[in-house]
């Protein structure tokens, strides 16, 4: 392999050629960004800011950001956007998508923002049926200050404050945000994915773009949450991210749709399906 | 001499990378090798050889907004060595 040319890839191809995907959405400002090295959330914020391109929904679209590395998105993030306090983003769009009703109404959430400090918040939205889209960046630790445990860290995973693995005797055991949500009379769609490869990065898109239809269609709360990366936080090399992803994380939360067209799928549903892969629970 | 065709290819703004090495596997026909140099940033970024298909999947997971894909109207070939 070393021995074979590099190729100029400074400039567009000299050959006749088709551009057939752009480095960046147009929603996003700049492709700058200051998040860390092998996050998932960029991944995230790519298919999230493409599937509004492709309903053709920019200029009705409003973000309700949370507190969380991914919130140094909403000034390069070319859609209306309202800084949400610590956990309070789906109160927020509540009132937004209550006040403009024709508009398309999503938090932009991390598992610390959702489902440690705002849990109740997140599930009385979904409970009372909201027309909005909650969109939950799940990297189970607190990035952005230090990679501490969260609500939906999983049994045994290493965190600044569960050095020795979290502890269900000590730390509790990790909530499945997702199945709680789903169950709820006033959700129309649930489903998780995660961007630990390419085709993971396209299902997660597919999901926000159900998600989005879901709630342009106005039958109710829709909820995504894709599982993203954090070698920072998880004290692994960049290259070591997605397979961390998809061993421990994945294997508690597991990807797939929890709830469409009326049909509801628990995760212990999606675990059996992959032939009874289960995460250890100790 | 031998050949070996490109389908399609990338651009790489490699001013942005951070050298998190995820496109590597990520791209099926394995053609991204990273770099020894390195970028203004002081980070390694990836370098191109011959066969890319212009799937999309380094675009797919690069958190850099890095890469762009274009698809040859005709696959080009590159004289290598044997």
């Amino acid at each position: 392999m070393s021995r074979l040319p590099v190729l100029d890839t400074d400039r567009p191809p000299q050959a006749s050629a088709v551009k057939i995907a752009r480095d960046k959405p147009d929603l996003l400002l700049t492709e700058r960004h200051d998040l860390c090295p092998g996050c998932g959330e960029p991944l995230a914020m790519r298919v999230l800011l493409e599937a509004i391109e492709e309903l053709d929904a920019s200029r009705m679209a409003i973000g309700v950001v949370g507190i969380g590395c991914y919130t140094a998105f909403s000034p390069t993030m070319d859609v209306d956007s309202i800084q949400a306090l610590h956990g309070r983003a789906p109160s927020v769009a509540t009132g937004a998508k209550r006040m403009r009703p024709e508009s398309l109404v999503f938090t932009l959430q991390g598992d610390g923002d959702m489902v440690n400090e705002g849990l109740q918040e997140v599930i009385h939205t979904a409970a009372r049926g909201e027309s909005v889209t909650c969109v939950l960046l799940n990297n189970g630790v607190f990035g952005e200050t230090g990679g501490h445990m969260t609500a939906t860290t999983v049994l045994g995973q290493r965190t600044k404050n569960s050095l020795d693995g979290r502890d269900a005797a000590y730390h509790g055991h990790p909530i499945l945000i997702g199945d709680l949500l789903a169950q709820l009379g006033g959700t129309a769609y649930a489903a998780r994915g995660a961007v630990d490869d390419a085709a993971g990065v396209a299902r997660a898109k597919r999901m926000l773009r159900r998600a989005f239809q879901t709630q342009l269609r106005g039958e109710g709360f829709s909820f995504v949450e894709i599982l993203t990366m954090c070698p920072t936080g998880w004290f692994i090399p960049t290259p070591d991210g997605p397979g961390y992803l998809d061993e421990v994380m994945g294997t508690v939360h597991v990807t797939g749709e929890l709830k469409a067209g009326g049909k509801l799928t628990t995760t212990a549903e999606l675990i059996a399906r992959r032939g009874g892969r289960e995460a250890p629970t100790a | 001499m031998r050949a070996i065709e490109s389908r399609g290819t990338v651009t790489i703004a490699k001013q942005l990378c951070k050298g998190c090495e995820l496109c590597i596997p990520a791209c099926p026909p394995r053609v991204l090798e990273m770099s020894e140099a390195h970028n203004e940033q002081g980070f390694p970024y990836p370098e191109l050889r011959p066969g890319c298909t212009g799937c999309g999947a380094c675009l797919l997971v690069c958190p850099d907004f890095c890469f762009e894909v274009f698809l040859y109207r005709e696959p080009v070939a590159h004289e290598v060595a044997p």
